[in-house]
């Protein structure tokens, strides 16, 4: 197993918590792990991007044409960082419209920020993403995605096990991107 | 076998410190260090030996008290960014004359880029400076090891050693098998040598001569020595690599397929780097490429320059960060092997700004209104972001903005027309280095204002406490210095406090400070109000929620979102007026006194 995911949004939108996480899951799947974070100036409200390379690495860092997928919790990223991607590569886009891309990329959009409203947790934009990006991506390749929904759910349990509030407010996050793919499909 | 966790390279940094035995640790905060001593503190939270843990009001401080930790015996560390290490470079110098007894870590993190610095420096050779070794990981695994590497360096040889990661270590997460905490059981015994501990310039030149015979020996010591990472080739080109280029260059030369053609040397000491390695290059290889960040400290101390390629030769960039596809390059070009063009399009980021609501910009506001053809000097902080307001027309280092204020109204004390000086500060760098600066300004009768941004906290770099918290790194209960009456004690005259939050109340207040500052001298206005990611604030906030809207008045002249700059104000190109962001609007209702139609109102 070797996966390089990027992950892009803006400071304050839960990059670095989305990327821990999924670390996190890599983990529990016995699998090696590097992330790279912004921290800093940046944070307040620049952009900001994680690698996160699961596997065997020795580096934290992604070079171009590398990753295999990009999750992007704002729709300017995949003209940002893009050229992270490998030509068969897939992207996950947070924007209300249809976005072309430049190659042959499989992109997928998803208005996480109205779905997130719709749960009225507005901060949730990050784990909605995910869990959107989870079901498609599973649904749509086969082993593009290093982890399943259940193994954030346990990260989840485990990180939140002393703020229950938090974690079904997450939990409810992620599964409405995971099954708002799932109902379109139904 | 132990677990495996998750840890980003400064709590690995943190951990290795406690594995290790190391009972005092001290800190500034600054990024990319900051959470080596937040994680030392979470960590000691778990076990049940008293380790001492502090943030210090700045760096020199923060480097001298740990030090003397190791003049008893006991092992200490203090943990710095690399602009911080200027500040702590008085100590610096003389403890590595001086040495050590207990095992004593300075970890100085660089920022190659730089991502959230003033300068690229190397710390390397801040060691070299100051003659004392450096050791150089390559990842948060490696710097956790080399925790261990480093006190037993520093105990066997009596010196200061430092650990110099790189914000690429430093903000990495990696999976870590985790070791035994240690019990902390050595005695503290402090020996008193007045020859040693104070020496005079006489004894000073003995000492000197003592410290060149422990880096001779350093430079021969075989547990440091550099590591051969790949098999035995009779190449005759070789490439020397150290810090996070050598996790970048494995990778690189494997997916290259010229893993097994030329052979990769990691140093991880680069200063004193081992005498036998370099004569080994020397004689053994032809060409030989070096790559390290961010300055040449391994290149320079390749003696014979005739097959030796880097930074020196231009074949490694002197400046910014070497990024993988960078080096990707470098080591095509080196190895002689094709590479597609692997540039990644400089794309422009959204550029960083003060939080909705944050109240740095509601005091930028009232600065511009009381000053408005004033110079703004201002400092390092979340509140250098006032640049987007147009508020901040300087930012040197810690403590400048009250100094540079001074240089300003002495360029223009002569001069028919004066400048209104207004000088902006934050609370944690005004305790850091902006008192010194202030006692010199009351003295000289400086004119100008100075505006302290007392945010209750270290905002920037994750909200540390400051001396006016009164709380410690672990949140226990301290003493606290009160910002108005240390600046009273310096000499102050006029010194108001205010809250930003109230425009009515603070912009008149701003302009008595102005009006005080022409005629008399130094005046301070201490602009108070918690930030709003800080928890600590966050919860007890009394704060009323102000729910804002633009009605129908507005006719788009963006006054607002070019002179108040909130995120929260969104400009729309199409109807060409201004609305809110709901999920972004913090509530502060500032922006209600900015708009100049007052087509911004309350809402109920």
């Amino acid at each position: 197993m070797r996966q390089q995911i990027v992950i892009s949004g803006v400071g304050g939108q839960g990059v670095i918590f989305v990327t821990r996480l999924l670390a996190e899951a890599a983990i529990i799947k016995g699998f090696s792990v590097f992330t790279s974070e912004t921290h800093g100036m940046a944070q307040r409200g620049g952009t900001v991007l994680s690698h996160l390379k699961v596997g065997s690495f020795s580096s934290p860092l992604i070079r171009p044409f590398k990753a295999d997928g990009l999750l992007a919790l704002k729709s300017e990223s995949l003209a940002q960082h893009g050229s992270y991607l490998k030509s068969d590569a897939w992207a996950v886009v947070n924007c209300s419209n249809h976005v072309t891309p430049k190659i042959d990329w499989s992109v997928f959009t998803v208005d996480a920020d109205n779905l997130a409203m719709k749960i009225k947790n507005p901060k949730s934009v990050n784990l909605v993403l995910l869990g959107y990006t989870m079901a498609v991506i599973s649904e749509s390749f086969e082993n593009k995605f290093f982890c399943s929904i259940d193994d954030v759910k346990t990260v989840l349990e485990n990180q939140l096990a002393d703020k229950k509030e938090m974690l079904g407010a997450s939990i409810e996050a992620i599964e409405t991107g995971y099954y708002h793919r799932n109902s379109k499909l139904v | 076998m132990g677990k495996r966790k998750l840890m980003l390279g400064n709590e690995a940094i943190a951990r290795g410190l406690m594995e290790n035995g190391c009972v005092m640790a001290t800190s500034y905060p600054g990024t990319p260090a900051s959470e080596i001593l937040s994680s030392f503190v979470s960590l000691q939270k778990e076990g049940s030996d008293s380790r001492h843990a502090q943030w210090a009001v700045n760096e020199k401080v923060a480097f001298e008290i740990a030090y003397a930790g190791s003049m008893t015996g006991l092992r200490s560390a203090v943990s710095m960014k690399q602009v911080g290490l200027n500040v702590a470079s008085d100590p610096l110098m003389s403890a590595a004359y001086l040495g050590v007894k207990g095992g004593f870590l300075v970890v100085s993190a660089d920022d190659p880029g730089p991502h959230s610095s003033q300068t690229e420096q190397d710390s390397r050779l801040m060691a070299m400076m100051a003659k004392i070794p450096v050791l150089d990981p390559d990842s948060p695994m490696q710097a956790k090891e080399m925790v261990a590497m480093a006190f037993e360096l520093s105990e066997t040889f009596e010196i200061p050693v430092m650990l110099r990661p790189t914000t690429r270590v430093c903000h990495a997460r990696q999976d870590i098998l985790l070791g035994d905490i240690q019990p902390c059981e050595r005695k503290v015994d402090f020996q008193k040598d007045p020859a040693r501990w104070a020496a005079t310039p006489k004894f000073r030149f003995h000492l000197h001569q003592e410290l060149e015979k422990k880096l001779k020996a350093l430079s021969f010591y075989q547990k440091t020595a550099p590591i051969r990472l790949n098999v035995e080739t009779t190449a005759q080109k070789a490439v020397i690599v150290s810090g996070v280029a050598a996790a970048h260059t494995q990778e690189i030369m494997k997916d290259l397929n010229i893993w097994d053609v030329i052979p990769l040397y990691q140093v991880l000491q680069p200063y004193p780097l081992h005498a036998e390695f370099i004569s080994h290059l020397i004689d053994t290889y032809d060409k030989i490429l070096v790559i390290e960040e961010t300055t040449g400290v391994i290149e320079m101390q390749l003696a014979d320059r005739h097959s030796v390629k880097g930074k020196l030769t231009n074949s490694v960039p002197m400046v910014g960060e070497l990024l993988p596809e960078i080096i990707q390059k470098i080591v095509c070009e080196f190895a002689g092997v094709y590479t597609e063009k692997i540039d990644l399009p400089s794309e422009p980021g959204i550029r960083a700004t003060l939080c909705a609501g944050c109240p740095h910009r509601a005091s930028f506001f009232a600065i511009k209104k009381a000053a408005p053809k004033g110079i703004y000097t201002s400092d390092i902080g979340c509140y250098t972001l006032g640049l987007n307001l147009g508020a901040v027309d300087t930012v040197l280092c810690m403590g400048a903005a009250v100094s540079q204020a001074a240089g300003f109204y002495h360029a223009y004390k002569n001069e028919k027309k004066r400048p209104d000086i207004v000088a902006t500060i934050g609370d944690s760098t005004f305790f850091h280095a902006g008192v010194p600066a202030l006692i010199d300004a009351v003295v000289q009768k400086v004119r100008f204002v100075l505006v302290i941004l007392d945010n209750r906290t270290t905002a920037m770099t994750g909200n540390q406490p400051t001396p006016a918290s009164g709380l410690g790194a672990g949140g226990e209960s301290l003493d606290s210095v009160d910002i108005k009456t240390l600046v009273e004690g310096c000499g102050v005259k006029f010194c108001k406090e205010g809250d930003p939050y109230n425009p009515e109340e603070f912009i008149p207040l701003v302009k008595e400070a102005v009006k005080y500052s022409r005629e008399h001298g130094p005046a301070v206005v201490i602009s108070r109000h918690p930030c709003l990611i800080d928890r600590l604030w966050k919860d007890r906030s009394e704060q009323p929620y102000i729910q804002v809207e633009v009605d129908d008045t507005c006719d788009g002249c963006a006054f607002c979102i070019n002179h108040f700059e909130c995120p929260a104000l969104i400009f729309n190109e199409a109807d060409e007026n201004v609305s809110i962001d709901p999920i972004l609007c913090s509530g502060c209702g500032v922006c209600i006194h900015v708009c100049p139609k007052k087509s911004i109102k309350e809402i109920g």
